[in-house]
Parts: structure tokens; sequence; C-alpha cells
């Protein structure tokens, strides 16, 4: 059971209304994908915590049903 | 002792440790392999903890560090990142930079 490029953006969007995503499915095989989050809500957060947002925000599908998600996130004026 | 104090100890008994799957010397997975390739390249002398021999740590570091996936670096007792983290710091130099403030030898600077 792998997760779909739109279902990644959904759950992002849910959880950070702002967040502008951009998914690129890396493998083909929706599995891996690379994922660029820009949201003014990882403001004042490192870099662990703005990507431990996103991980809440993917509701334990990361490590299990995603393998592989490589995050990039920053805040909208950088 | 919990897996929670195992960890634990663990990372406050050696400076660098990298949870990863499978061995400094023989990775199983590419994400382990590139921070394994980062501190290879930095000097930077860390213990390996692989998670694919003990399902307890596995699943117990992601409850510790309440992050998802693996591998995962720690120095000086605090988790630093993942891959990409790791990676970005890396190619930033803060990562250097964050070694060298606690304390930690790195031989090579990164190229500007």
């Amino acid at each position: 059971m792998a997760m779909d490029a739109h279902e990644i953006e959904r759950l992002i969007k849910e959880a950070l209304p702002d967040a502008r995503v951009e998914i690129r499915d890396l493998a083909g095989d929706g599995d891996h994908y690379a994922a660029t989050v820009v949201s003014a809500a990882f403001k004042g957060k490192t870099r662990v915590q703005q990507h431990q947002l996103v991980y809440s925000a993917l509701k334990g599908n990361m490590g299990g049903v995603l393998h592989a998600l490589a995050l990039t996130t920053s805040t909208p004026e950088n | 002792m919990s897996i929670h104090d195992v960890i634990k100890s663990d990372i406050e008994a050696n400076d660098v440790v990298l949870f990863m799957k499978g061995t400094p010397q023989f990775p199983m997975c590419g994400f382990s392999g590139q921070v394994v390739q980062i501190l290879d390249y930095l000097g930077v002398p860390y213990k390996g903890v692989n998670v694919l021999e003990n399902d307890d740590i596995r699943q117990g570091i992601k409850d510790f560090s309440n992050w998802p996936t693996i591998p995962q670096l720690y120095v000086k007792g605090e988790f630093v990142g993942g891959c990409d983290i790791v990676r970005e710091m890396f190619q930033s130099g803060e990562l250097q930079t964050h070694l060298t403030d606690k304390g930690v030898a790195v031989k090579q600077a990164a190229k500007a």
C-alpha cells in the first residue's frame, strides 16, 4: 500500500493550511518522495521541529506506508 | 532497564551516535549510508547502532526522539536530525560548526 502525492499534499495542507507544498515522486513507486513545504508555522522553529510538524501532519504514515520523504522546509520569507 | 534507558545511556556514553540500518562498514539503506559518508568525510569518530539487529531499539528510538525514520544522529546526547537535516547542515557548514561547538573534533572543513 503506497501513498500518492495528492494524499501527502492534502494531509500537510490540512495541518498547515497556509503551506505551499511541492511533491516530487523520486522512484515512481509511491514510497519515495521529495517534498518542499513552505509555511509561516515554521517560524522560530528548528529544522527538527519543522520536520516533526510535517511528520505529525502525515498522521503516522511516515516511516510506515511512506518509506522515504526527502523533506525541505522553510518559512515564506527565506 | 527499559529501552528508553538503554538508548539514553548509549547516547550519553558516546559523543556521537548514529542509529542506522546496517553498520558503518556495511550500511543497509541509502539514507543511513549518506550519513555514514558525511561522518567519515569529516573524520568524526562515532558509534553506529544497527537498529536492524534489535526491533525494540528500532521502534524505541523513534519514540525516544519523536522522529519516525532511521537514521538518527545524536551529538552529545542531543538529537541532531535524520538524513535530510544532516545533509543540509553539512552542505551549509552548520554541521561542522555544531560539532566543534560541542567539542567534537572534525578533521575536514567543508569547502565553501
